[in-house]
Formats: structure tokens, C-alpha cells, sequence
């Protein structure tokens, strides 16, 4: 270990502050509204810095290979639990921390009254976002899932109406069964390879015998199920539209960031375990999840034309850029993931700002004017916060179709916005990757991002004509500035990713390469020795 | 016992999954709960099947061929608790959705015959 020991325990924080704060919120009085807030606030602000600084010194000379190691309880890496940060873990942190702060802000005012433990469910989903980026440990990811589900189950829930528990209800059942999934190919992988270390696996898996290797592939794919239940690919994605297009909107903008980790799982955990160097094993599954990312993406493409709601078109976005992450991580490549992980960036933040902005927009139409007034109601939600009583900031029409504009640019894909620089150096990048004559799959991939594009592009149109211009009684709606605020920032860091392409695009193809440098993972994980004397080891799980 | 454990969690298994495709929520938790069963049972036996041996001895020597396999016991227990609690957290939202529409569908209304 070179550089300050103590700035190890950074690694740690990201679990524990929401952990302590959300436990603190708990037995607070419901009707102290400000209080619960500012905690929650101080919370998402620790957090964001703590996410800066563990991406500053993963990308810096702090850690040898960019990667750090905390482990838990002071336990040597295949024994114990690690914890390890590296440049992947440190953006999706940062990534994670920045919408979190956003949505809290946007609820200050009025979803976060509406029940009463929504702060508290806040941080606990932050605990387990946080602790499935940072672990090296598949069973102690399956820990972090399930306080992050429980969380969500929660928080779905959040404004209790009949329409949310019959979505709740089957968002709940279907991942109870994921779960049960997750833990079968847990326990199959323990049986093939007697490790859950994620590190210590992809070491192990290259020199398995014929039984154990078969063990080790069947215990992968049932996991994989899991993973992809979350993160909604075809055909396991039927439950993401309707939670969405039901969930109240802070926990719609979060839900966006959630299938994300399933993405990041299936990232994390076959990079590492069947990539160039597991021997028989390698590439194993890599054409499945290019085959299920393609259909993801054309079944997102179709349901973003059918889709009349706001929130529901959010959702079938959502898979759009599900299919496209997992078609791009099986096609493999660290300039290919590169661009992925960009079109990761720009279009969850874009999403996320969407997600926020659909509320807004509703309050563009007086109820029962809108074009489709009758689709409208049958959908209508029953109980919404009260209206916000704060004084219109002028020009808001201006300012919510100006945000519209940007979110539709960035998840179409149109320039001048990172949706274009992200598609633009994906096609780049896909046809750089083929040598020799491009393979028919890079043509029908390049075709159905295109054809996505196409999609999205009709619906938002319609969506914003129907908006903006068609909705008959234009009544300039009354924004909070705790509301346009977090839209603002999510639209202009969505610009300022797009400015700043160039350091981002290098931050990133580092992250890819180092993520190909099995090596490096096996010295700093495994090598990583247990502190001796040790008067104030933490506990974790 | 290998041939035992095997059938016993096929069925808990099976009759899980038939359970949790059938339309009323009592038949889908209790499904789930079967179908837990069966996956802690399968967790527990791929640390191997052991007879009476202890998971952890008191003793310095230590032979691995003589003890049984102390990981899965303590995965299980994990999973145990976890699926209680959240299999509990689905019951009371099962009971708000039956108060709220007034029919235990899973989809939250009667299917209009």
C-alpha cells in the first residue's frame, strides 16, 4: 500500500454514510419534513464528494493499477470480502451520487412529503447501489441487491394508489424469483470452482477440469438470468414499463439508474471471469448477450412507438439503452466499451432528467384538455402531492422545452448533444473493431441502434407536439425552483459531458483497458495482505 | 441421499413454479416460498453432501477431507433470512392490495370474463 493507509476507508463510505444517515432517519418524526431533508441532503452531498475523490485517486497514482482494495473486516481477499474501487466502480459511484442528489432535491418540496419514510428508503437504496459497484464478492452482491430491491419495493410503492400495487405487486414477484435465480447460480459457481471472489474466480476458471468448467458455465448463465432481469433484457423485461409508467416520478428517475447495475454486473462479472485469458472458457456467453442486447433493442424500439405516456416511453428508453449496453458488452473490445460506457453516461443522465421532467410537463395542460384526454384519465394517478404553491419563475414554457429538447437529443441520439458523440464514436469503434470485411451482427447492430434512434425520434416529436403545442389551453405552469433546479444541472451536465468529450472519452479508455488487465486485478486483490495489528476493524454485511 | 435430495428439491422445485404461474396471490406466495425451500436446500448441498461431520473443529490439526464444508451452511442462513424478510415484505403489501381493490388477483382486479 503506497499513499495514506487512512484514505482506504474512503472505499468504505459509500456504503456506510446513507447506511447511518438512513438509520438516523428512521426514527425521526414524520411531520419534521426540513430536517429529514437536510440530512438526506448532507448525505447525498458526502457522497458525491467521497464519489469524486475515489474516481480522482483510481485515476490517479494513489493505487498501484488505478484499483483499491479495502477489505472488510480485515480479512485476506478470498476469505474475506473485498471491497475494490477501480475506474468502472468510481464512475458508476459518481454517476449514481450526482442523480441521487438531484432527485432528492427535486422531492424536497413535494413527493417527499407524501409518505412518510421515503428518506429513509432513499439511503437504504443508496446503500445497496453503492455496495453492488464496490464488492469483489458475488454473494455479498447479492446482499447489496437485495437491500437495494427491498429498498425499491418500497419506494415504488411510494404514494400508495391502486395503480402502483398492482404494478408493485408484479414488480415484486418477479424479482423474488430473480433473486432465487441469483442464488442457484451463486451456489452452482461455489460448487464448480469453491470461490465467490470475483477476482479469485477469474483466476480459477482458467485451469478448471471438464466437470467443474461445465458446473462453472451453468452456474454463469443462471446467474446471468438474474442479472438481466434487472437490467431488462428481452424477454425479461416485461415488468420495466409499467413499474416505471407507475412509479411516482423521483422514483422513476432512480429506477433508471437501477437497471443500470444489472448492466454493470453482467460488465463487471464476465469481463473478469470469461475474458481473453479462461482458456476454454473464453468468450463464453458473449454471443448471447449480443443476440438478447440486439432483440432488447428492438423490442424497446417498437414499444417507444406504441407508447402515448411520458413515463412509459421513459421506460421502453430505458430498455433501448439496456439492449444497447448489453449488445455492446457482448461484442466485447475496450474501444467498443468505451463508447458504450459514454452512451452509458449521456443517456442515463438524460433519462433521469426526463424521468423528472414528464412531471413538469404535466402541469402544462389543465387536466381533461389534453389530445388524448380519454387515454389520459384511464391512466390518471389518483393522488398527486399538492399542487406546489411557489410563484411561476417566468418563462417557464421556455426553460421545460428547452429541457425537452436536450433529453430528446441525447436519448435519440441527434447532434449536437453526447447522444450523438456516443453513437457517432460507437459506429466509429464497431467498424474500427473488424478486421477484414464487417461481420453481418456489427451491420445489424449498427441497423437497430439506427433504427432505435428513428424510433425515439417519432415518439418525442409526438410526445413534445402533443405537449408543448397541441395541448389547446397553454397555461403557464408554476415550477419550484427546488424542482427546475435538478433538471438544469442533469441538462447541463449532459452538455458539458458533450464539451468535454475529449477528457471524458480518455477517462473512459483507460477504464476499459485497465478492466482487460486481469493481471492487475489479480495482484491488487488477491495480494492485498490483511492489516496487522487492527484495534478498530469495521463489521459489514 | 444424493438421489433423496435431489427429488425432494426437484418437487419443491416444480410445484413452486406451477404454483407462482397460478392468478391469486396466496397460490404466488406460497409458490415462492416452495420455490425458496428448494433453492436453500440446493445451496446447502453444493457445498457437498457431509454425515456427521462438523463444519468448523476445535482442534489444531486440521484435515479438509474430514469436515464439511462451513461456506454454503453460512450462505444458506444468509438466504434464509433474506428471503423470510422479503417473502414478510410481500405479504403486507399482498394485504394492502387485497384492502385497496378489493380482490386477491395478481394483477389487482378480477379478469373481466
Amino acid at each position: 500500500m503506497n499513499g495514506l493507509p487512512g484514505l482506504n476507508h474512503l472505499i468504505v463510505l459509500p456504503v456506510l454514510i446513507p447506511l447511518i444517515v438512513g438509520a438516523l432517519l428512521i426514527p425521526i418524526n414524520p411531520t419534521r419534513h426540513t430536517l429529514k431533508f437536510a440530512l438526506s441532503l448532507l448525505s447525498g452531498v458526502l457522497l458525491w464528494l467521497v464519489a469524486v475523490t475515489l474516481l480522482l485517486l483510481a485515476d490517479g497514482q494513489h493505487w498501484r493499477a488505478g484499483i483499491g482494495v479495502y477489505l472488510a473486516a480485515n480479512w485476506a481477499a478470498p476469505f474475506g470480502i473485498a471491497l475494490v474501487v477501480d475506474r468502472l466502480s468510481a464512475l458508476m459511484l459518481v454517476l449514481t451520487a450526482t442523480i441521487a442528489l438531484a432527485v432528492l432535491v427535486f422531492s424536497a418540496r413535494g413527493w417527499g412529503r407524501v409518505g412518510t419514510s421515503y428518506y429513509a428508503l432513499f439511503q437504504f437504496l443508496l446503500v445497496g447501489l453503492n455496495g453492488a459497484f464496490l464488492t469483489n464478492d458475488l454473494f455479498n452482491l447479492f446482499v447489496f441487491f437485495e437491500v437495494m430491491l427491498a429498498a425499491s419495493y418500497g419506494l415504488v410503492l411510494h404514494g400508495y394508489n391502486i395503480r402502483r400495487i398492482q404494478a408493485g405487486m408484479q414488480y415484486i414477484a418477479v424479482n423474488l424469483v430473480a433473486s432465487l435465480l441469483f442464488l442457484i447460480g451463486v451456489s452452482l459457481i461455489y460448487a464448480g470452482t469453491g470461490t465467490l471472489n470475483i477476482t479469485d474466480l477469474a483466476v480459477r476458471a482458467a485451469k478448471l477440469g471438464a466437470q467443474e468448467q461445465w458446473l462453472l458455465q451453468m452456474g454463469a448463465a443462471i446467474l446471468a438470468l438474474a442479472f438481466l432481469t434487472k437490467s431488462a433484457m428481452w424477454p425479461f423485461g416485461f415488468w420495466l414499463p409499467n413499474t416505471y409508467a407507475s412509479a411516482s416520478t423521483p422514483v422513476g428517475a432512480m429506477l433508471v439508474l437501477m437497471t443500470k447495475v444489472g448492466v454493470y454486473a453482467v460488465l463487471r462479472v464476465w469481463l473478469a471471469v470469461f475474458g481473453d485469458h479462461a482458456g476454454a472458457l473464453n468468450q463464453f456467453g458473449f454471443d448471447a448477450l449480443i443476440i438478447g442486447g440486439m432483440l432488447t433493442l428492438f423490442f424497446g424500439a417498437i414499444g417507444l412507438l406504441a407508447s402515448q405516456e411520458g413515463a412509459r416511453m421513459a421506460g421502453f428508453g430505458a430498455i433501448v439503452s439496456s439492449g444497447t449496453i448489453l449488445a455492446i458488452i457482448g461484442h466485447g473490445g475496450a474501444p467498443v466499451l468505451a463508447a458504450g460506457l459514454y452512451y452509458l453516461l449521456g443517456s442515463t443522465l438524460a433519462m433521469a432528467a426526463f424521468m423528472l421532467l414528464i412531471e413538469l410537463t404535466q402541469r402544462i395542460q389543465p387536466p381533461g384538455a389534453a389530445l388524448l384526454a380519454l387515454t389520459m384519465e384511464a391512466f390518471a394517478i389518483e393522488d398527486k402531492p399538492e399542487d406546489p404553491v411557489g410563484v411561476g419563475i417566468p418563462g417557464t414554457l421556455a426553460f421545460l422545452g428547452l429541457s425537452f429538447c436536450a433529453c430528446a437529443l441525447v436519448i435519440t441520439g441527434m447532434p449536437p448533444l453526447a447522444g450523438f458523440v456516443a453513437k457517432f464514436s460507437l459506429f466509429h469503434a464497431l467498424l474500427a473493431a473488424a478486421d477484414g470485411p464487417i461481420p453481418l451482427l456489427t451491420w445489424s447492430l449498427i441497423g437497430l441502434i439506427v433504427f432505435a434512434g428513428l424510433a425515439a425520434i417519432i415518439a418525442f416529436m409526438r410526445l413534445g407536439v402533443r405537449t408543448f403545442w397541441a395541448s389547446g389551453v397553454v397555461k403557464p405552469p408554476r415550477l419550484l425552483f427546488s424542482e427546475a433546479a435538478p433538471v438544469a444541472a442533469l441538462v447541463l451536465l449532459c452538455v458539458s459531458l458533450t464539451v468535454q468529450a475529449g477528457p471524458v472519452f480518455n477517462y473512459l479508455e483507460r477504464t476499459t483497458e485497465g478492466l482487460h488487465r486481469h493481471q492487475d486485478y489479480k495482484k491488487r486483490v488477491l495480494g492485498t495482505k490483511a492489516v496487522k495489528p487492527q484495534p478498530n476493524s469495521r463489521e459489514k454485511q | 441421499m444424493e438421489l433423496v435430495l435431489a427429488i425432494a428439491v426437484g418437487i419443491l422445485f416444480g410445484a413452486g413454479v406451477w404454483l407462482i404461474l397460478r392468478p391469486r396471490t396466496f397460490q404466488l406466495i406460497t409458490g415462492l416460498l416452495l420455490m425458496s425451500y428448494a433453492v436453500n436446500l440446493f445451496i446447502f448441498a453444493m457445498g457437498r453432501l457431509w454425515v456427521n461431520q462438523p463444519p468448523i473443529t476445535p482442534t489444531n490439526t486440521i484435515d479438509p477431507s474430514q469436515l464439511a464444508d462451513p461456506l454454503p451452511q453460512s450462505l444458506v442462513l444468509t438466504a434464509i433470512v433474506i428471503g423470510f424478510a422479503s417473502t414478510a415484505l410481500y405479504l403486507v403489501i399482498m394485504i394492502g392490495a387485497r384492502g385497496l381493490s378489493g380482490s386477491d388477483h395478481v394483477d389487482g382486479e378480477e379478469p373481466k370474463a
